[in-house]
């Protein structure tokens, strides 16, 4: 779905990401581990276009996406979660979710349905239907940004560290639907923190550091690698 | 009861300028976290269309129509002219290139039409007026009322219940998550323009109303009192431009009826005192809005 070519991007004299090459298959789920500042966010904006690359390639499903507009992405079906949340402080719960149907507001009966389905996995947000985003706690916010994303009907979703901040028994409850989506078929980009979590639900996973990739395989393969922590930790 | 009745309707007729003045300002103001400095100028383009379709002939509310389109399409200009080429730039290019818009419409005016001030047409309900319990008053402030209430109660429905409403209320707090949900920027952009345009268009009729004729630099004074009416309101949010829009008129109406008048001339002063008793009582301003995200 999604194929990454010596990708680089920055901040001005920043540069965050130096040369990644990643793929993501259909259906798959793969997660991107590394340090705090390893790039890892800016590669996830980067692939959503919210960032411009400096460098390299993008392709989504087979096209040429190299710096394509975040308006695009959506389109083409790439929906994402950023690390920052940014839910609409000042929308009802209700009306976040109906924006994140944005691209498909004109199928009124789906966007419906879809809303329906988004309420019956978080019965929270059902609750909170009508109040503001800005005054649902952390985690609910956490669940309204991956509804949010989910109203858009992606076929590839990026998480950015979907657990932050959240307490564990609601950091499985997120584990436990990302699997879930990853069984309708969804392709998964997952940034994570917590790495051991994250490797015991992917498929593959690489390692950041630095802007580069570190290291790369299979779940088993990089959980096996000795020098993981070696890697992670040493930024 | 008499003078009560009549500072009530200065005060709602003055307020309700000011509120959709302020709004029209902030409305861009939120979305790009950027001061329109070209906005006055919208009014004086409302004007002198006025002036120049006045000798038509046709009946004076398809001038306004006229009128308050030309405004809409100036605003629309300016984002093209003075905000898109430079707004990924700096901040600094666009406070320069907005003002510079500014006086270039200016010095248009000067150069082709007249320094000196120009009449307009008014229909003749505007110079009429009309006795309520004993007050007499023109029927234009009871237009200007009844035009703001119009006016606030299609914005708040625009930006509740319409999609692109919505999309700009997120754009206005999460410029690139709204992106990223699939909201096109330069749709969110343009709107934000046209719909400020708008406003400064409707209020045009009657703010060019009280004075009967349009003069280059007449832009000056609503841009400042759109400026403050959202700096005393809080400038991330649309209720606090109306609410400080209200305010401002209920000080300049208030300072009208009370101060004598060997000191009226010196309102602005005590205007200016109270907005910065008021600023340094609340800084952020009255309503402080949602946390609101970067600059686009
Ligand atoms: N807006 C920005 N302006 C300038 N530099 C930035 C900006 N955002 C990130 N950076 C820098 O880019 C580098 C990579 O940051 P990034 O956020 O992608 O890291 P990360 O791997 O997501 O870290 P974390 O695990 O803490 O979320 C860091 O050195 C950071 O300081
Ligand atoms: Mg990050």
């Amino acid at each position: 779905m999604i194929k990454v070519s010596n990708l680089q991007a920055g901040y001005g004299a920043v540069r965050a990401v130096r040369g990644v090459s990643l793929t993501l298959g259909k259906g798959e789920l793969v997660t991107v581990l590394g340090a705090n500042g390893a790039g890892k966010s800016s590669l996830m904006l980067t692939i959503a276009g919210a960032l411009k690359p400096t460098g390299g390639q993008v392709f989504f499903d087979g096209k040429d996406v190299t710096g394509a507009t975040p308006e695009r992405m959506v389109r083409l079906g790439l929906a994402m979660v950023p690390e920052t949340r940014d839910v609409f402080p000042d929308l009802t719960v209700a009306e976040n979710l109906r924006l994140g149907a944005y691209i498909r507001r004109k199928q009124v009966d789906a966007v419906q349905a879809d809303l329906e389905k988004m309420y019956e996995i978080f019965p929270r947000l059902k609750e909170r239907e009508h109040q503001a985003g800005g005054t649902l706690s952390g985690g609910e916010q956490q669940m309204l940004v991956i509804a949010r994303a989910m109203m858009s009907d992606p076929k590839v979703l990026l998480l950015d560290e979907p657990s932050l901040g959240l307490a564990p028994n609601l950091v499985d409850q997120i584990f436990e639907m990302i699997l879930e989506l990853k069984a309708t078929g969804l392709s998964i980009l997952l940034v994570e923190q917590n790495a051991s979590k994250a490797l015991q639900i992917a498929d593959r996973a690489y390692v950041l550091r630095l802007g580069e990739i570190a290291a790369e395989g299979t779940a088993a393969e990089i959980s096996e690698a000795s020098d993981l922590h070696a890697m992670y930790l040493g930024g | 009861m008499v003078g009560l009745i009549q500072f009530i309707i200065d005060f709602l007729s003055l307020g309700g300028a000011y509120a959709l003045m302020a709004l029209g300002l902030v409305i861009v103001y939120g979305i790009l976290k950027l001061v329109n400095f070209a906005y006055g100028e919208l009014i004086m383009v409302a004007g002198y269309t006025l002036y120049l379709v006045g000798g038509t002939g046709m009946p004076w509310i398809f001038m306004a129509i006229i009128a308050i389109l030309m405004s809409v399409l100036f605003g629309i200009l300016t984002d093209y002219v003075a905000f898109r080429p430079v707004r990924a730039k700096s901040v600094t290019a666009v406070l320069i290139t907005s003002f510079a818009f500014s006086t270039l419409l200016q010095n248009g005016a000067l150069l082709f039409i007249s320094p000196r001030p120009r009449n307009i047409p008014l229909p003749d309900i505007f110079t009429e007026t009309i006795e309520i319990a004993g007050v007499i008053t023109p029927i234009r402030n009871l237009l200007t009322i009844a035009t703001a209430v119009i006016s606030l109660s299609l914005f708040t429905w625009l930006m509740r219940r319409t999609v692109i409403g919505i999309a700009m209320r997120a754009a206005a707090t999460h410029f690139t998550m709204a992106r990223m949900l699939g909201v096109p920027a330069n749709l969110i952009i343009t709107s934000a323009f046209a719909i400020s345009g708008l406003l400064a268009g409707i209020v045009s009729m009657f703010w060019l109303g009280r004075i009967g004729a349009v003069t280059p630099g007449i832009g000056l004074e609503p841009l400042l009192i759109a400026f403050i009416a959202t700096v005393i309101g809080g400038m991330r949010s649309l209720q606090g431009a109306v609410l400080g829009g209200f305010l401002l008129a209920f000080i300049d109406t208030g300072l009208n009826y009370t101060l004598p008048q060997d000191l009226l001339k010196f309102r602005d002063a005590f205007t200016f005192s109270l907005v910065i008793l008021i600023l340094l009582w609340r800084p952020e301003g009255l309503l402080k809005g949602p946390a609101s995200g970067q600059r686009t």
